[in-house]
Parts: structure tokens; C-alpha cells; sequence
């Protein structure tokens, strides 16, 4: 049985300005022990296809349709009490800013004592143990120490860590983790990374791991699910996505990272900026932007796998084109 | 760097040039039973930040000088150095062969206007009370540098310049997206003339496909208005792209500098290439990800010797006693490591 599926999820925010489509019928599936890496820019969907997961969607914002699986069984419609026995223990989510997990007036160990006793009935010495066990296995040096302390005496990339060792306290079948290394440098950025390949690999977590950051996942993911303006516009394999791009979307981000543009010169770049979601233009919302875009764009492509034969990469890869191609082409056609 | 500074002097005058800078926080001057008390360990010693410590850096006139570091090395402290915004502790700090601190007032002012600073904000650099055209023209109308009548179209070619709609003056920063009202900050700095631009992580908080559009705009200013850069980010991928030389600090000292090509091609330093080697790439999938050991010591106690021999795979003995020197180890690079004289 898969971990998640996912059908048709549509999230929308009812302003006073209009509704805003943030997740308009995303759909993918993430089998046990799977890295989905979903990339977008801000305003794309992807944090709040996560927070839908988690049922941690705020008003104005509702989920307004779609179906969410998880190993089985139906997560929208599920009273609270049920959807609170899953989050934190089934379900964990890591949040960009780890003081959106931490309270700041209280020590680690009281915060984490809480958290294993929510879902475990043990002493509080039992659940202090198991709290200093999941720090030392977040490959913090004396977590003794770290326990004692408030969050405003740890640094960023510690604050962090500590906030993945709850999110892996009750070893969840599921982790929604939400750009959370976005904000750290370099080096601790690999040392999470470290940990939590490690974790998920020992636990047989799947993870989705939300990011504006391709090489970040180009190292975690088996699969990629690119999203642009509430749709997912490209989905599949880590080599095919990155390797074969067909979105010209995918293409463009692919080829906007200065890592792989000559030193000294100019990026290439997507001309325009993502569209307002509470504007968002008829058809693909892409096409304002798009090299490739003609009358036919006006009306919404279809998520669909590529014909075969373009694609000599396994395993299925969609795209929401109607001119879908090759990488190569698109660095031509950018290019000239 | 030492080299490099003489050859400078026979070609041309750096356009800012810092020797011997260092930066502490937090120190105050104690009354003198204070001080004795301190001495002898009946008081705590104050605690200081050692931000910046004894740094040189020579900035040459048209070079994009990129500065990389992890949080907390001193980046910024130094960028606001050599901006004019910060007067540091210990040092010298030179602007077009001038020491700052003999300048007359026309002198100093004219100098705090030919370097300008671009901020990593673009949501708190930007009063949200006022109109684009009134921040962009605030500066100019203050200065004399343009008149009542002309400062409207003045205003409109500077948003010009940095990519936006001259139609953006007549709105408040809160109707822009995060790469227009960076560019409303870009448009700021240009409306005084500057000569430099120090941009302090400018462009760390825009989405990819902004962050290009940015960049390009930067590579562009540079080839029409000459300008000159120092380039300050913790993203190595953004440094390899926009700059001429690279300066990599580790807790308020540099380790390690160059030609962009030395430092990337032939990092020396062990710091520089442990950064390097944990830069995510694209085409390398499924890795596994290493952890570095230990973490960044704290600037308030920083270990004796070289910094970084705590975290370092080769340190020696030595190491822990003794500051390793700056010295060039090829043509344009110096590092700053005892590896080199074992050699």
C-alpha cells in the first residue's frame, strides 16, 4: 500500500479580493520510503499542498475538493480528535522557521516530554530518555546539555535540528518537511540532510521534502513534482525531470541556476514574474511568460505522460504541455 | 594580499582599501576598580564579539569583489565597513587613497555617496509610508545633486535603469512583489551616482527565477555605469557567477583569496573546500550527504590559533597555537593555512 495518494486536491483562500486557487487538483502518489521533492517559487502551492496534508489549513483558506490517502484511509472529512491522534505521530511536519515548532518559553526537554507523552502513555523520566535519544540521533553533541536549554540559547541550524528530532520522535510513516534548510548555511544544511537520509532510510519514512531549491533535491529525491501557480506542471523521476525537462517551466529554472551558467556571465533568465493567483490568466498559467506559447495555451493542458520514445529515462514522466520538449531544445530556443 | 596591494599602487588606487580592520561589540570602557576587579577574576571579563579580526581588503576600481562566508564570519560587518556605515574599532579604512578619518566634510561626504548599499530586505529596507518616486528621490533632492523641477524625470530614469515601470513612483513599496521593490532598492542606490555597490546578500531572499533576473540586472549596471562591486552572500553558486575575486572568511578572519578561477579551480584553504564540496549540484543525485564535524564556534570565545582547526580534518599542533598568515601560495591566491609552509 502506498504512503499517500493523492487525487485531485484543490485548496482555495476566500479574500475579500476574490478566491485564490492555491492548490488547484494537485494529484501525485509517494510510495514507503520514498523522497518526493516538490519545487516551486512562492506562491506555487507547494507549502500549502503540505499544510492540506497536515489539516492545518486556515481560514479563509479550505479544501475545497480532492482526496487524500494515507496508507489507505481518507484524511479529509476526519473529525479532529482522529486527525490529532495521526499529526505529530503517523504524520510530522517541519517548518521553515523551527520556531513555528518550538515555544520559546519553554526548556527542549519539556516541549519534547509533551510531545512523546501526546501519543505514548510513559513516565516522564521514560519520555525525557527517549528525548535525549532522538537529539543524539539528530547527531547533537551533548544532548544532555541541549535539553536544558531554552530555544532563543541555540542557534538556527541547532533550533532546527531540534525541530526534526520531535518531528521524528514517533518515527512517522510520513514527513512533510517545508524548505526547512532554506534558511541555514551550507555546511549545517548537509549535516541535516545527513541525518535525515539516514533516518529515513533506517525507518522506511517517506518524505516530501518542499523547496524553491533543485540541487537540494537533485541529491534527495527519487521523484520531482514541480508546481507553478496552484497545478503541478511536470512530475517524475529525479533524472528525468532534471536530465529531460519537457515544461518549459522546468527548463527555465533548470537553466536560471547560476551553478550551471558560465562564470562572469549573464543567467538565463524567465522573463515576467508568476502570475497573481487572484488573476490568473485563462488557460496555462505559464504561457504569459512562455517561448513556446501560441492560441492553443488559452485553454489548460492536461497532466500527461510524455509520448514514448522522447524519453529514455524509466518510470513515468507527466507534463502539463502542449508543446512539451527536450532540454535541449529549450536552451536553443532560449538561447537564440 | 600584501602582493597584490603593491601592484595596485603602480596601476591604479583601490577604490577601498582596509588594513588591519578589526571590529569588537559589546566592549565598554570599565571605571578602574572595575578593571582591577576584572583582572583578577573577582567580576566576569566582559563579553566581547569578535567580529572582525585585523582583516585587509583591497577593492579595485571596476572589479566585483565577492565576499563569502557562513553566518556569523563577519560578512556584513565588514560590507558596512567599507559602505561607511560602521567605524571600526582598530583599522584603517581608505576610500580612493583618502583615509577616512582625515577627510574634510565635503570630502567624507562625497565618499559616503560613491559607495551605496543594497540590502537583503527588500521588505524592511523600504519605508512603507513613503511613494517609490519619494524614496528613490529623497536622496538626489537632499544632495543638490538635481533640481525641484527635473527630479521627476531624475526619478523615472532611475527606476528606468533598474527594470522597473517609471509609473511605480506614484505607488507605496507594498503593491511590489520581492524582486521589484529589490529593484526599487537598486534604483535608490543608483539615483546618488555611486561609484561601488555593496550588496549584502541581495539576492538570498528572491525566488530562482528572480534571483537570475537580479543577477543579470547587477552584470548589466556594471557594464554601462562602470560600477564596482563587493559581492557579499553565503551562496558559493552566486559568487562563482558575478565574481572577478573571492574573499572566503571564517570567523572574522580571511582564509582564503583569489581569482575566481584559482579559488573555485584550486580552492586551498581546507575551509574553502569543505564549503565547496558541500554545495548542492545539480547532477549529482541520490548522494549521501556528509556532516561536517563540530559547529561554528562562537565569536565570543573564538579557539586559539586558527580558527578553524577545531572542524579541520589536517590540524597539526600547531594549529592551536599559532594565527596562520594570509600569504600567496600561486599568482592571485593567498591562504591562509599551515599546510602550505609543510609543503
Amino acid at each position: 500500500m502506498n504512503t499517500l495518494e493523492i487525487q485531485g486536491l484543490q485548496t482555495h483562500f476566500f479574500t475579500r479580493d476574490g478566491v485564490a486557487p492555491a492548490v488547484d487538483g494537485v494529484s501525485f502518489t509517494l510510495g514507503r520510503g520514498r523522497v518526493l521533492g516538490l519545487v516551486g517559487e512562492s506562491g506555487s502551492g507547494k507549502s500549502v499542498s503540505g499544510f492540506s496534508i497536515m489539516g492545518l489549513v486556515d481560514p479563509p483558506g479550505r479544501v475545497v475538493g480532492g482526496s487524500i490517502l494515507f496508507q489507505g484511509r481518507e484524511l479529509l472529512g476526519l473529525p479532529e480528535s482522529a486527525m490529532r491522534q495521526l499529526r505529530g505521530n503517523r504524520i510530522a511536519m517541519v517548518f521553515q522557521d523551527p520556531m513555528m515548532t518550538l515555544n520559546p518559553v519553554l526548556r527542549v526537554d519539556a516541549q519534547m516530554i509533551e510531545a512523546v507523552r501526546a501519543h505514548r502513555s510513559v513516565s516522564r523520566r521514560a519520555a525525557r530518555v527517549q528525548a535525549r535519544d532522538a537529539l543524539a540521533a539528530m547527531g547533537i553533541a551533548s544532548p544532555e546539555e541541549r535539553l536544558r536549554a531554552y530555544p532563543h540559547q541555540l542557534s538556527g541550524g541547532m533550533r532546527q535540528r531540534v525541530a526534526i528530532a520531535i518531528a521524528m520522535l514517533h518515527k512517522p510513516d510520513l514527513i512533510i518537511a517545508d524548505e526547512p534548510t532554506t534558511a541555514l548555511d551550507v555546511t549545517i544544511q548537509a549535516q541535516i540532510l545527513s541525518e535525515v537520509q539516514q533516518m529515513v532510510v533506517a525507518h522506511g519514512t517517506s518524505l516530501i521534502w518542499i523547496t524553491h531549491d533543485l540541487s537540494v533535491v537533485a541529491g534527495l529525491a527519487d521523484d520531482i513534482a514541480v508546481m507553478y501557480a496552484g497545478s503541478i506542471v511536470e512530475q517524475g523521476t529525479v533524472d528525468a525531470v532534471l536530465d529531460y525537462p519537457q515544461h518549459p517551466y522546468t527548463a527555465g529554472l533548470i537553466d536560471s541556476l547560476p551553478s550551471l551558467n558560465s562564470r562572469g556571465g549573464r543567467l538565463r533568465q524567465i522573463p515576467g514574474m508568476t502570475p497573481d493567483l487572484l488573476n490568473l490568466p485563462v488557460g496555462c498559467a505559464f504561457a504569459g511568460r512562455c517561448t513556446r506559447a501560441t492560441d492553443l495555451c488559452k485553454t489548460m493542458p492536461a497532466l500527461a505522460p510524455i509520448s514514448a520514445g522522447a524519453d529514455p529515462a524509466q518510470g513515468v514522466h507527466l507534463v502539463r504541455c502542449f508543446y512539451p520538449g527536450r532540454g535541449a531544445d529549450v536552451r536553443v530556443e532560449t538561447a537564440a | 594580499m600584501n602582493d597584490t596591494v603593491t601592484q595596485a599602487h603602480t596601476a591604479t588606487v583601490p577604490l577601498v582599501e582596509l588594513r588591519g580592520v578589526s571590529q569588537r561589540f559589546g566592549e565598554r570602557r570599565d571605571a578602574a576598580l572595575t578593571r582591577w576587579l576584572r583582572e583578577h577574576h573577582v567580576l566576569p571579563q566582559q563579553a566581547i564579539t569578535h567580529a572582525l579580526d585585523q582583516v585587509d581588503l583591497t577593492i579595485m576600481p571596476g572589479e566585483v569583489l565577492g565576499l563569502v562566508g557562513e553566518s556569523g564570519c563577519g560578512k556584513s560587518t565588514l560590507g558596512r565597513i567599507a559602505a561607511g556605515l560602521l567605524t571600526p574599532s582598530e583599522g584603517e579604512v581608505r576610500v580612493s587613497g583618502k583615509l577616512l578619518g582625515s577627510m574634510n566634510a565635503v570630502e567624507h561626504k562625497a565618499a559616503r555617496l560613491a559607495i551605496q548599499m543594497i540590502f537583503q530586505d527588500p521588505y524592511s529596507s523600504l519605508n512603507p509610508r513613503l511613494r517609490v518616486g519619494d524614496i528613490v528621490g529623497e536622496a538626489p533632492r537632499v544632495h543638490d545633486l538635481v533640481g525641484r523641477t527635473e527630479l521627476a524625470d531624475y526619478v523615472a530614469q532611475q527606476l528606468r535603469r533598474a527594470g522597473l515601470d517609471p509609473a511605480a513612483a506614484d505607488r507605496y513599496p507594498h503593491q511590489f512583489s520581492g524582486g521589484q521593490r529589490q529593484r526599487i532598492g537598486i534604483a535608490r542606490a543608483l539615483a546618488v551616482n555611486p561609484a561601488m555597490l555593496v550588496c549584502d546578500e541581495s539576492v538570498a531572499a528572491l525566488d530562482v527565477s528572480i534571483q537570475a533576473q537580479v543577477l543579470n540586472l547587477f552584470i548589466d549596471l556594471r557594464e554601462q555605469l562602470n560600477l564596482t562591486y563587493l559581492f557579499i552572500s553565503h551562496d558559493l553558486g552566486v559568487i562563482e557567477q558575478v565574481s572577478d575575486r573571492v574573499v572566503v572568511m571564517y570567523l572574522g578572519r580571511v582564509v582564503e583569496s583569489g581569482a575566481v578561477d584559482e579559488i573555485f579551480n584550486h580552492p586551498n584553504h581546507p575551509y574553502t573546500q569543505t564549503l565547496l564540496a558541500e554545495i548542492p549540484r545539480l547532477d549529482v543525485r541520490r548522494r549521501r550527504f556528509t556532516a561536517i564535524r563540530g559547529e561554528m564556534p562562537s565569536p565570543l570565545a573564538p579557539p586559539g590559533g586558527c580558527h578553524f582547526h577545531p572542524r579541520c580534518a589536517h590540524a597539526m599542533p600547531r594549529c592551536k597555537t599559532e594565527v596562520p598568515r594570509l600569504r600567496g601560495i600561486a599568482i592571485a591566491h593567498q591562504s591562509a593555512c599551515h599546510l602550505n609552509d609543510t609543503l
